[in-house]
């Protein structure tokens, strides 16, 4: 008796697996199993949060409190918020300013990269430091070098004979929002340096030479050769780059908190501050949808550009 | 080869390499610095005659044992640790899945799904984190390392799903033809000759991974409340200032060794993570 239901549950298993084998044959079905689990955590965690956040943008939600429907007035109060008319400037300043220095720095670096020079690796392994460390530990060790009594910088530049008095560089607005850029640069100058010096490598040196042979000098062959060729990875790096610079929340929460008197606050700070700080979800919500149209810009951009780049 | 005069090998080469060099590590110099420097040392002012800040003459442990013995440190290192590796695991496991079906399958839209991931690649944290706070608590998972290893996942996914479909595309296919007609299975080919085949891609996009949930911050800033739960960046954050005070030593004993481990990742797979880097804005 034991055998045959042995034998019986064994053949029952070699069905079932034949099944599984014969729907694993079948495209539609293997695709949409292999694909299950990435795009549910991303339905979940992606897509239903932002429908979420359309819907409390609408409503007066707060914590502990489920809030009623009030239409557009949490965006409506967003635009007459002196403070948010500010975060948004900041964060227009901040990312147009960034993007520039880390592309024309990144641009440069990467050039001197591209050469030939002892202790290459290490050096070129060493540039991406900035990346990799954590954004917060290290915007600490700049908060640091900005200590308005204990700066190193004003110790330099005193000792250099520059200054005669120590400069403000958080407790000015201003001043608060340059230093701001100024790190983003120094964060994010290695991620430009590294992908464009990958697209240099793309470039063949008998481009160089010919063009050389024809009398450009080094800016003529920067410009007519190098620029051109490069133009569709700097675009993408640009891109990406420009996206994680305008949503940026942690450089700003740690080196300045918003501060002095909220006028470094970037829109994502701002909304944090409103949104978690005084636990206005709505008001928060909408906040932060003020990112949304220009990041939907660029990435429209992005997609077009990609389709083109595919049709050529 | 195009020859140059030495003088100007120095103003376009030797000065502007030293400069970015100064710029780039100078912080790092700054940290371990300040990190090993006695207190009374750390805060005498820029104008006092005998500062000396660019070295310490007295280097001290104070700072370290002060936080490894008083503070959380430790825990936030493990913490992080795990976190980490789980998020780097999960989206491995989702990118390969979808990165294999993106590339190798014909369904209909799968161009539509493709774009679908790479939108959501771009879409940012600080967008969502107000509701996803909402579904991590009606979820039950608040204060849990779940709910960061559940979320990491959906800015590690598309990147890893993106970066191996292309590297999948360069696998000729007769290397799977061949398999299939020696009688593997579809998902037993891919699993058994693609994924072998796609290491080094499979490698790049996890150190890249890997570096990217350790830096991330405001999920687990919103996400995680008591002490014993936070990440190294939130925990340095939120419990090494006290009140206003900045214990300035310990912290940068935290920032410096809360960036040990990953720049030990980092060094130990530059390539790889180079490759993941570059390979992450193809798209």
């Amino acid at each position: 008796m034991e055998g045959v239901t042995a034998a019986t549950a064994a053949g029952g298993r070699r069905e079932r697996v034949s099944r599984l084998t014969r729907l694993g044959e079948n495209e539609k079905l293997l695709a949409a199993a292999l694909l299950a689990p990435g795009v549910i955590i991303l339905a979940l965690f992606i897509a239903y949060p932002f429908v979420m956040a359309l819907w409390f943008s609408l409503t007066s939600i707060r914590v502990g409190d489920a809030g009623e429907f009030v239409g557009l007035a949490n965006f409506a109060k967003a635009l007459d918020d002196t403070i948010f008319q500010m975060a948004f400037k900041n964060t227009v300043f901040y990312t147009f300013w960034a993007t520039i220095f880390k592309l024309a720095l990144g641009m440069w670096l990467a050039l001197i990269l591209n050469r030939h020079f002892r202790f290459k690796r290490i050096i070129r392994a060493s540039m991406l430091l900035p990346f990799i460390i954590p954004t917060v530990l290290s915007a600490f060790a700049w908060r640091w070098m900005f200590d308005p009594t204990f700066s190193v910088m004003n110790w330099v530049l005193f000792h250099a004979g520059i200054i005669t008095d120590r400069l403000p560089f958080l407790s000015s607005g201003d001043w608060a929002m340059w230093c701001a850029v100024l790190v983003n640069t120094w964060r994010g100058m290695p991620f430009f340096a590294i992908t464009l010096l990958a697209g240099l490598q793309t470039i063949s040196p008998d481009l160089h030479e010919a063009a050389a042979l024809d009398g450009a000098n080094a800016w003529h062959r920067f410009w007519h050769v190098t620029w051109p060729l490069l133009l569709p990875v700097t675009l993408v790096v640009v891109v990406f780059s420009v996206i994680q610079t305008f949503s940026d929340f942690q450089l700003i929460y740690v080196l300045t908190g918003g501060g002095p008197a909220n006028s470094t606050h970037l829109i994502a700070t701002y909304a944090y501050q409103i949104g978690v700080g005084s636990g206005l979800l709505g008001e928060g919500a909408a906040l932060s949808l003020f990112m949304f149209p220009v990041l939907f810009a660029v990435v429209w951009f992005q997609l077009r550009y990609l389709k083109r780049m595919e049709a050529a | 080869m195009l020859i140059e005069r030495k003088w100007k090998k120095w103003v376009f080469f030797y000065l502007p390499m030293a400069a970015f060099i100064v710029f780039t590590l100078f912080p790092f110099y700054w940290m371990a610095v300040t990190a090993f420097r006695p207190d009374a040392e750390l805060y005498r002012t820029w104008r006092q005659p005998n500062a000396t800040p660019l070295w310490t003459l007295e280097p001290t442990l104070e700072h370290v044992k002060g936080l490894l013995q008083t503070t959380a440190f430790p825990v936030w290192l493990w913490n992080t640790m795990l976190i980490a590796i789980v998020s780097t695991i999960i989206s491995l496991i989702c990118g390969m899945f979808a990165g294999y079906a993106l590339a190798r399958l014909r369904f209909r839209g799968s161009q539509f799904l493709g774009t679908a991931i790479f939108i959501t690649y771009l879409v940012p944290q600080t967008l969502l984190f107000i509701p996803l706070a909402d579904i991590i608590r009606d979820l039950q998972l608040g204060n849990t390392p779940w709910a960061l290893m559940l979320t990491y996942p959906t800015f590690l996914i598309p990147f890893c799903t993106w970066l191996l479909m292309g590297y999948f595309k360069t696998i000729p296919r007769e290397l799977e033809e061949c398999a299939r007609i020696d009688g593997a299975t579809r998902f037993g080919a891919m699993v058994r000759i693609i994924f072998p085949v796609a290491v080094p891609g499979i490698l790049s996009a996890g150190i890249f991974a890997f570096t990217l949930s350790w830096n991330e911050f405001i999920y687990a800033l919103v996400f995680m409340a008591s002490a014993e739960q936070k990440t190294v960046p939130v925990g340095v954050v939120s419990e090494l200032i006290r009140g206003d005070i900045f214990f300035w030593g310990q912290l940068m004993a935290g920032a410096l060794l809360g960036s040990v481990p990953v720049a030990l990742v980092y060094s130990f797979f530059v390539e790889y993570y180079v490759t993941g880097l570059t390979g992450s804005v193809k798209g």
